[in-house]
Order: C-alpha cells, then sequence, then structure tokens
C-alpha cells in the first residue's frame, strides 16, 4: 500500500489497525472516505458499514477482476421466509446493477436510476417492510420507474 | 476446599440476621480464616471474576501488614499521567495498595526490560499497566511487549465489560454486554514466514485445551453473574478447521451448563448486529482477533476507548488495564486524556483484591462525576481536563466520610 500510494502521488494515506478502523467506524464514520484492506478485515468491516447505513437490505457490492471481468451483487441471503411473496427490498440488487452500469461507462443511466431509487427512500412515502413501510416489491421498482421516466 | 465449604455454610446462616452488611463479615472472617491456617495456600472466597478459578491453589498475594503490592507498567502515550492520578487517587483515599513501579522502553530491542516486568508480576501477582507501544517499523523478530507479557503470563482470559453509562450521550442505549477474548494463541500467535518473496503465510493457531478453557472461563462467568446466554463469535464457515474447533469446545463446554443458553453467530453479521442492534448480547465469547474487533466496536458503542476498562485473568495473575489498549501518544501530557477507563480498571484491581468497599466507594464517585456532563472530557464531547476530572472524583470520595488524607 505504501508502495502504490507513493506512485499515486496526491491521494493522502493512512494506515491505522482494524480496532481503531472499528472503533472509529461506530464513533464517527464520517472521518473515513476509501477504505483498503486484506479478505478477513473486508468481510467484518463491510458488514460493519453495512449495519450503519441500514442493513444489508440497501447495500450493493461488486467484484472486480482483471481485465474488466466483474461480478456485481447484493450481500444478503436468499431470504427464503419471503421469496416470491413481492415483499422483499430490491434496493440493494437495483444499486449493485448502477454500480454495473457504472463499471461499464454507462453514467447517465446509472446516475437517472440512482436518483430515482434515492429520491423514493427519501420520500417514505412508498417504502418496503424493512425500510418501515408497507409497500409491495413492485409497488417500489413502479415509484423509481415513475421517477425515471418523470427524468426524461 | 473445606474452607470454601465451611464459608458458604457460615454465608447462608448468617444472611437473614445480618443482611446486606453480610458481604463485609464474610469478607473478615475469610481473611481471618485464612490467616490462623498458617500455610502458605489460599482458595478464593468471594464471587468475582478471579474466583472462576475456585478450588485451585495460587500463589499467596503478595500481601504484608495488611498492605497490598502491585506491579505498576506506566507504558507510553496517556498510560503514565492516567496511573500516576491513579496513584494519586489511591494515596488520598487511604488504599491499603503500594504500588512497585517497573518502566518499560518500548524502543528498546532487547527484552530485558520486559523480562522485568514479568519477573515483578509474578512476584506481586496484580499488576496495573499502561499500553506499551508497539513499533511497526521495527524487524519482525521484535515481538509486541504486550502480547509477549500476556503469553509469558499465561493470562488466558480478557475480560471486558460494556455498559452504557448514565451521564454519557450515545446513540445506543442499555448495552450490557461481557466480552470475553480468548488472549494468548489465534491470529496472535506471532507465526509467520515467507517461504517466497513476496507470499506471506502466517499461522493462526488455535487448540483444544485453549478453547475448552476459554469457554468454560466464560460459561464460569455467565453462571456467576447471572447472565443468561453466551453467544460465541466465530468464522467456521471459512476456517473450517479453525474457528469449527472453537465452535466445537465451545459447545461441548455449553453442554455442562445447560441453565445458561448457548449460541454462535459469524463474526461479521455480529459486527452487523452490534450496529444496529446491540441490546440483543448478553455474553460473547470469541478467538482472539475477533475479539480485538468486537470489543472495540462495544467500546465505541458505549461512548469511546476513555471509558471502558479491561481485565486480563490467568490462573496465578491478573493484569488490568483499559480495555482498548491504547497509546494515546497525540494526546499524551495535555490534560486531556479521559481518565475514567483507567480508574475503573485500578477498581476492578481492588476488586481482585477484595478490597470491596474501596472499590465501590471510588467507582460511586468516578460515576456521579459522569453525570456532570460539565466534566466530560473531549472524548466524549466536552471540555474538561483530566485532573478536573481526578479533583471531582476526590471531593465526591472525601465528602462520602472521613477516610481520605487532605486534597
Amino acid at each position: 500500500l505504501a508502495d502504490v500510494s507513493h506512485v499515486m502521488g496526491a491521494i493522502k494515506t493512512q494506515s491505522p489497525l482494524p480496532r481503531t478502523f472499528s472503533r472509529g467506524m461506530v464513533q464517527d464514520p464520517s472521518h473515513f472516505d476509501v477504505l483498503v484492506m486484506p479478505n478477513l478485515y473486508g468481510d467484518i468491516l463491510s458488514d460493519l458499514c453495512a449495519g450503519l447505513i441500514g442493513g444489508l437490505g440497501v447495500t450493493p457490492s461488486g467484484n472486480i477482476g482483471a481485465n474488466g471481468v466483474a461480478i456485481f451483487e447484493s450481500v444478503h441471503g436468499t431470504a427464503p421466509d419471503i421469496a416470491g411473496k413481492d415483499l422483499a427490498n430490491p434496493t440493494a440488487l437495483l444499486l449493485s446493477a448502477v454500480m454495473m452500469l457504472r463499471h461499464m461507462g454507462l453514467h447517465g443511466h446509472a446516475k437517472k436510476i440512482e436518483t430515482a431509487c434515492f429520491d423514493t427512500i427519501r420520500d417514505e412515502k412508498v417504502l418496503t417492510k424493512d425500510l418501515g413501510g408497507n409497500a409491495k416489491c413492485s409497488e417500489f421498482t413502479a415509484d423509481i420507474c415513475r421517477r425515471v421516466q418523470d427524468m426524461d | 476446599m473445606h474452607t470454601t465449604v465451611m464459608m458458604a455454610a457460615l454465608t447462608k446462616a448468617l444472611k437473614p440476621i445480618l443482611g446486606r452488611h453480610l458481604g463485609n463479615t464474610a469478607k473478615v472472617f475469610g481473611a481471618a480464616v485464612n490467616s490462623q491456617r498458617g500455610k502458605p495456600t489460599y482458595t478464593i472466597l468471594h464471587l468475582w471474576p478471579s474466583s472462576v478459578l475456585k478450588g485451585q491453589i495460587i500463589p499467596p498475594p503478595a500481601k504484608y501488614g495488611g498492605r497490598h503490592t502491585v506491579a505498576l507498567i506506566p507504558g507510553d502515550g496517556i498510560g503514565p499521567e492516567l496511573l500516576n492520578h491513579v496513584r494519586e487517587l489511591f494515596r488520598f483515599s487511604c488504599v491499603p495498595v503500594d504500588f512497585e513501579v517497573v518502566h518499560v522502553n518500548s524502543s528498546s530491542t532487547s527484552e530485558d526490560d520486559i523480562n522485568n516486568a514479568i519477573m515483578a508480576i509474578r512476584r506481586n501477582g496484580v499488576a496495573l499497566k499502561g499500553n506499551i507501544e508497539t513499533n511497526h517499523t521495527m524487524p519482525p523478530n521484535h515481538k509486541s511487549r504486550n502480547n509477549l507479557l500476556r503469553t509469558s503470563l499465561d493470562l488466558f482470559a480478557n475480560m471486558m465489560h460494556c455498559q452504557s453509562l448514565p451521564g454519557v450521550q450515545t446513540r445506543h442505549k442499555n448495552i450490557d454486554i461481557i466480552i470475553i477474548r480468548e488472549n494468548t494463541e489465534g491470529e496472535y500467535s506471532s507465526l509467520e514466514h515467507e517461504s517466497v518473496p513476496g507470499v506471506v503465510e502466517s499461522l493462526k493457531i488455535i487448540t483444544r485445551n485453549n478453547s475448552l478453557r476459554i469457554a468454560d472461563y466464560a460459561f464460569k462467568l455467565a453462571r456467576e453473574k447471572g447472565r443468561r446466554r453466551v453467544t460465541a463469535v466465530h468464522k467456521a464457515n471459512i476456517m473450517k478447521l479453525a474457528d469449527g474447533l472453537f465452535l466445537q469446545c465451545c459447545k461441548e463446554v455449553a453442554s455442562g451448563y445447560p441453565d445458561i443458553e448457548f449460541d454462535s453467530m459469524i463474526v461479521d453479521n455480529t459486527t452487523m448486529q452490534l450496529v444496529s442492534k446491540p441490546q440483543q448480547f448478553d455474553v460473547m465469547l470469541m478467538p482472539n482477533l475477533y475479539g480485538n474487533v468486537v470489543s472495540n466496536v462495544c467500546a465505541g458503542l458505549v461512548g469511546g476507548p476513555g471509558l471502558v476498562p479491561g481485565a486480563n485473568y490467568g490462573r496465578d495473575y491478573a493484569v488490568f488495564e483499559t480495555a482498548t489498549r491504547n497509546t494515546g501518544k497525540s494526546i499524551a501530557n495535555r490534560n486531556i486524556a479521559n481518565p475514567t477507563a483507567m480508574l475503573l480498571a485500578s477498581c476492578l484491581m481492588l476488586d481482585h483484591l477484595k478490597l470491596h468497599d474501596y472499590a465501590n466507594m471510588i467507582r460511586g464517585a468516578i460515576l456521579t462525576t459522569m453525570n456532570e456532563t460539565r466534566l466530560h472530557t473531549a472524548d466524549i464531547g466536552g471540555q474538561g481536563t483530566t485532573s478536573e476530572v481526578v479533583q471531582s472524583i476526590m471531593r465526591i470520595i472525601q465528602s462520602g466520610g472521613p477516610l481520605t488524607t487532605e486534597i
């Protein structure tokens, strides 16, 4: 990390211990910007941060390999108890798809969908159960689609 | 063993008569009985975390003329100034504890300093310490002094009690979690090698013996403190052999404690649950590295590293320090460090030495001071200084009775 940051120049780097991160995250996460870490710490801290922003239902992720090969996925489980009942929160998978669009260079589309999604959540009128509302998955999605259409 | 049985019977008989004063009577009796025996062996009679080792013979405490001697290791950063405050407070409150100060130079490559410290702790049985800085730029064969201390003295259990303090504003309230962390093995075995340049292999050691030992400690503690659930934290889905063994040992021990509920949780889910619903946890048990991360998360949840004390227990020795083991170099010698964690650690030490009256007196004074927002230090959002906090604690102790010297 030290070698790479020297080459990259302008970006400030710090290397505190994982325990300092975990404590700092809980007390004041705004201190942190981009975090780079090995596998195990990443596993622990990514779930910790997901908990801070509202849980696994809203957290997107991407797995990037060499030559642009990438898989984007939500990090929550399969939730068999609510599968097929139109109850799930699609936000995590949707934002992962937005990450994919960005990865592909389709920034305009990505921005549109992301803004629509955030606006729907901010409005708090049509929210799925895990976010405190009682709307269905399809209703939530329809609201986002409506906003995207209004933007055009 | 015989003494324990006798004391238990005596306690039962006297309880209806003496009610809440019984605790003191039992202690006095306990001390008297031991000294009359004339043999250099002792059994622990009172219900405190160290008593989970009840029934085993431990070396005699360093006590002479009614005064205990405790090893004091100032460490680096804020350690020395905070431990000075502890000494000042103890002198003021006439606590019968004398300190044998042992300095450890963290920048020296020789291990003489830390070996002296370890010898002092063996001599006295109990220590209070600040964190000794581990310089990352030192060569790999330079081991962490704190780690060396823990492994040499076999302080296998690190216990941290995270409780929401009434005077401190935090996002989550009503947190009451005991974290028990295996302290001597796991990822901290310091066994690494680079067989091929650019490829490092690091060994995580999990042994059946140590896992059973720490699990037993956790369940005994849970039982004694009246806790209902123990949660083992692991990553056995990935580290099938290492964490798998740890989990297996926890389950085996759990089967011997049917009155205590046992469940397990994967470490990443645990951290997520901790930041969203920390009230669900009761006692948490885990190997070394996860213990490091989880204890820091919990410390952050209750208000920060300046508030939580920690204790390291072994079969024969006990070392008390702040829970999150920070050196606090950036705030050293500026009179802004929060003394609460170190002072509460010294109270844990007094409990271990069975000086419960002094411990409760100081602890009560600390908690009363915490209620005063004006006296909060910078880490919990106030502008108070370390000395103001300590002065306030001394004033409260003085107003509580005639036991003190002049301020």
